[in-house]
């Protein structure tokens, strides 16, 4: 087998095996297959990902060549999204027997599990696909399971959550689709490249802008970009920990390698960033974004929803380096995404590691925690650590690289304006490391032991990570620079 | 031995000790290890040094083109040195007071201290910014648990001050300075001359050396000050070797550094650009011992003392002569003889006689006269008193004003030797010669206990031996102002 055959199985492999993860008797069976289907997915990404960090690759489904045929183009950007996901992906599941047996009924379980695959399985489809509908179809799919996901929490307002986010998704996707109709009625093709060789054409109507808009809107939307952000915070809070693990590593970061896609593959960045004032506007949003939710996050108590937050003040980093419009830039993006997924998952695993000990994720109930369980809550330390940036951390590599590509711009005002609220990731951190440590556990509060291995390994691996790729660096930062130039078509032989 | 396993030593030593926790004499035993390793360590650096040819060596790529590098020279072996040294009095006198006093948790306290040590001889072989940085940061981090160990709503209060200055300014300004210096002269090595010159336009100079000014908030420039004071609230051995020598002399050793080798202090001294952030630190020198003279608490009088004293060394490498430089890096060293040995006095005393008030002291040198003895001499370093060491400080850091044509320095720094005498030199004068206070008994109060003396004695002792032996010292130092004119 090739490596452009084997490309495709990262995709079907999750997919085949969602239906029989789902009909799997008993709750080892369906964690078992679903592991092991996440980890096949990651190791066929990892196998590709050499192989597209200089040239494209595609397949074409059914040997139907496109612009007929669906097929699968991969570079080095969407190899490197499908790795991060994939890797997560499997990460997490690897952690979730123990939290997933604790929280959910066991003949629930094997659906659930299968659902976590069917949602893997979209998106790594959206992000392999070259056909821009076919996006929109996993978009669909991953989306649906991600409701059903988060409906399966414990609290009932998880339905709520749920609802919530399956309207503003929907809203989200519909944007998208009708962006995508106008793009059809004005070319009549569908796929990406084929889009973007017949939109010069006809770049300059008021349809393809509207296009672009409304992409942009609604691909925004399911990123949590502000002020389209307000399904996420209940959507975390309230889903089981497995779901907010999976979901907060891998769900927004699909949604912004959609918009760069489209802005900088279909539409091309010079129409982009001068048909409407996309740079600007994703500048503002995302200096919003990072402002006004790490300053929400700073005053959680339920440290479930202060990660929330933060997630969706680290997406509005993520725009950002998009928003600059230079390969500094959007380097600076793609190694954020790929270490926001690490420390993402790091400090939700941490959190429900707490919470199947304690049972509550309120930070007052964190008091005095630090002696009982010190492993997990110096993970969770240790995690939070990257997520401030101090330096031998991956998120260190990522402020280094989104200042770095600030500066290069020479605007002095988003240099302090990064600084500034990584300086508010502190306060939220240190809050919880002050409660764990620096107080006495409160009368009454029951004594709890350390969390088990099967919650305690995955995790420690995952803080691990964090200061392996804070460490050594040459796999983010040779694929982040990868994807950045390629979307940039450097050496296509067009000047960025 | 390489600089990366002389700078591995305290990191395993803290595993190791953290590891026996429960076991106190081989607790103990491991941290006496770990000291006199990492002290022969260190003098293993000096003969390769002196020659010239000072070990370096790349441990791996942390980013594209920038590694994470050690390279050893004089600066930062008069600072490991120093720190190094002072670790094994140090360690004498912390396990004693820890032991007097009955704090728990000696085994994180032990391993902590052990790390912050490691973090501070990180630092002073580093061989580029970055990994400099890195260690700046583990310093920080490291120290945070033991500024607020005993977990006392005061502890937890000065511990959050403590690590929000530190984290938010270095994160703040010193890397965004950091970066600029990447993105300008695309290079982050230590070189002599500085990385600089023709690289970035002078005009933003006065900015970038700002940045790093104010960013390198362990040497507590002010408005960047009020965490030392804050520190306060640790045990004594914290106070003397981690906010007397490592953290302190860490950042102006980092001051220095980036004078030299960054910026390089010609550049400096021609461009004038630096000039603005002496005279923030002339304002510091004074102002500082001007609050000392009004705080009775004695720990806080010394923390403003050392505030104004870090400022020296800021305003000789702002200044940025030869000479200057040459009494920055003596002051580094001579200083922080003399202020752990202040810092042995005041746990000394809190010891014998669980008071920490300067107005309550009268009397108490008759009691103990070894412990207000050590004082005196310190104090009389720090003032700038022939046969005693600071005075080489105060002559070179006059003399570096004058090559300049800086005469207002020179008075600022003869107005501080003033300020110095009345805040510092009155406490003792009140213990040997001022009348207990009413209604108490000192008769049953002894000195501490022998290890505390003890160390007490070798550093004052310090303060007057490099006062008639200065020439290592002055030696190393006098490499360090020619290096940085290449």
């Amino acid at each position: 087998m090739t490596i452009v055959e084997l490309m495709p199985f990262s995709v079907l492999v999750p997919l085949i095996a969602a239906p029989v993860c789902a009909m799997l008797p008993g709750r080892n069976l369906p964690w078992a297959l679903a592991t092991l289907a996440a980890l096949a997915s990651a190791v066929i990404a990892a196998t590709v990902l050499p192989h597209v960090m200089h040239e494209t690759l595609h397949y074409a489904f059914g040997s139907w060549e496109a612009p007929i045929g669906i097929e699968y183009r991969v570079d080095a950007a969407n190899g490197l999204v499908a790795l991060i996901i994939s890797a997560a992906a499997a990460l997490a599941l690897l952690w979730a027997r123990t939290s997933v047996n604790h929280e959910l009924r066991p003949g629930s379980q094997s659906v659930f599990y299968g659902l976590t695959l069917l949602c893997l399985a979209g998106l790594m489809g959206i992000v392999m696909t070259g056909d821009a509908f076919n996006v929109f179809v996993f978009l669909e799919i991953s989306s649906l399971s991600s409701y059903a996901l988060i409906a399966h929490g414990r609290d009932r307002r998880a339905l709520v959550a749920s609802f919530r986010y399956l309207i503003m998704g929907t809203v989200g996707a519909t944007f998208y689709l009708i962006g995508l109709g106008f793009l059809y009625i004005m070319t009549g093709t569908l796929n990406m490249v084929d889009l973007a060789q017949q939109l010069p054409a006809v770049a300059d109507t008021r349809v393809v802008q509207m296009a672009l808009v409304f992409i942009v809107v609604g691909t925004g939307l399911k990123a949590a970009m502000l002020p389209l952000h307000l399904w996420l915070p209940n959507a975390y809070t309230y889903a089981p920990n497995f779901a907010s693990v999976f979901i907060a590593a891998t769900g927004t970061k699909v949604a912004l390698y959609v918009m760069i896609r489209m802005i900088f593959t279909v539409f091309g960045y010079q129409y982009s960033f001068s048909a409407i004032p996309l740079g600007a506007v994703l500048i503002a949003l995302a200096v919003a974004g990072m402002f006004v939710a790490s300053w929400i996050a700073m005053f959680q108590v339920n440290q479930k929803r202060m990660l929330a937050w933060s997630s969706i003040a680290q997406v509005a980093y993520m725009i950002l380096g998009l928003g600059l419009g230079t390969v500094a830039g959007l380097t600076a993006t793609f190694i954020h995404l790929f270490n926001h997924a690490l420390m993402k998952a790091a400090l939700f695993m941490a959190l429900g590691t707490i919470f199947y000990r304690i049972g509550s994720v309120r930070i007052e109930a964190f008091r005095g925690l630090g002696r009982q369980m010190p492993w997990t809550l110096t993970a969770f330390a240790l995690a939070g650590l990257s997520i401030i940036g101090v330096p031998t951390t991956a998120g260190f590599i990522s402020k280094w690289y989104l200042i770095l590509a600030a500066m290069e711009t020479g605007d002095w005002l988003l240099v302090a304006l990064i600084v500034i609220t990584s300086l508010m990731a502190v306060v939220y951190i240190w809050r919880v490391v002050e409660a764990a440590w620096f107080h006495e556990r409160p009368q009454g509060a029951k004594t709890v032991s350390e969390a088990p291995l099967t919650l305690l390994v995955p995790l420690w691996l995952m803080v691990g990570l964090n200061f392996w790729f804070g460490l050594d660096t040459r796999l983010p930062v040779a694929a982040s620079g990868a994807a950045a130039k390629s979307l940039f078509g450097v050496f296509a032989g067009v000047a960025p | 031995m390489s600089p990366l396993s002389v700078v591995l030593i305290p990191f395993a030593g803290a595993v190791l000790i953290g590891l026996a926790a429960k076991l106190p004499r081989l607790r103990d035993a491991l941290s006496w290890i770990t000291a006199i390793a990492f002290f022969g360590g260190i003098i293993s650096q000096i003969g390769p040094v002196l020659e010239g040819a000072g070990r370096s060596q790349t441990v791996w790529t942390l980013l594209p083109g920038l590694e994470f590098a050690f390279s050893v020279e004089p600066l930062g072996l008069v600072f490991a040195l120093v720190a190094g040294t002072l670790w094994l009095v140090a360690t004498l006198y912390a396990q004693s007071y820890m032991k007097t006093l009955r704090y728990g948790n000696l085994g994180r306290f032990f391993a902590l201290y052990a790390i912050s040590l490691g973090a501070a001889g990180g630092m002073a072989f580093s061989a580029n910014l970055l990994t400099l940085f890195v260690f700046y940061e583990i310093l920080t981090i490291a120290t945070y648990p033991l500024v607020a160990h005993d977990g006392s709503a005061q502890a937890r209060r000065g511990g959050r001050i403590y690590l929000g200055y530190l984290l938010v300014s270095s994160i703040a300004l010193l890397l965004v300075g950091i970066i600029w210096t990447w993105a300008a002269a695309g290079t982050l090595d230590f070189m002599p001359g500085g990385v600089l010159i023709g690289r970035l336009d002078p005009s933003w100079l006065p900015l970038l050396a700002g940045l790093f000014m104010f960013g390198i908030g362990k040497a507590a420039l002010m408005p960047i000050h009020r965490w030392l004071p804050a520190a306060m609230v640790a045990p004594a051995p914290v106070s003397a070797l981690l906010h007397a020598v490592a953290v302190v002399k860490a950042g102006v050793f980092t001051v220095i550094k980036v004078s030299v080798y960054i910026f390089g202090i010609d550049f400096l001294a021609r461009t004038g650009a630096s000039l603005w952030l002496a005279w923030v630190a002339a304002f510091t020198i004074l102002a500082a011992s001007l609050i000392a003279l009004t705080l009775d608490d004695l720990k806080a009088r010394l923390a403003y003392s050392t505030v104004s004293q870090l400022g020296y060394v800021v305003l000789g490498a702002m200044i940025a002569t030869p000479l200057a430089i040459l009494g920055a890096v003596i002051q580094l060293a001579v200083h922080a003889v003399a202020k752990i040995t202040l810092f042995f006095a005041a746990g000394a005393i809190q010891v014998a006689h669980e008071r920490t008030k300067v107005s309550q002291l009268g009397g108490l040198g008759r009691v103990m006269p070894v412990t207000f003895a050590a004082f005196a001499i310190a104090s009389m370093s720090i003032i700038g008193v022939p046969v005693f060491a600071g005075m080489w400080a105060k002559w070179y850091l006059i003399a570096g004003s004058l090559q300049g044509g800086h005469w207002a320095f020179v008075i600022v720094l003869l107005a501080s030797s003033l300020l110095n005498i009345m805040y510092l030199l009155s406490i003792p004068a009140k213990a040997f010669f001022g009348a207990p206070a009413r209604g108490v008994d000192d008769s049953k109060v002894r000195e501490a206990p022998w290890p505390m003396v003890a160390a007490m004695v070798v550093t004052a002792g310090g303060c007057v031996a490099l006062f008639f032996f200065p020439e290592p010292l002055y030696m190393l130092a006098q490499l360090v102002a020619e290096g940085g004119k290449a």
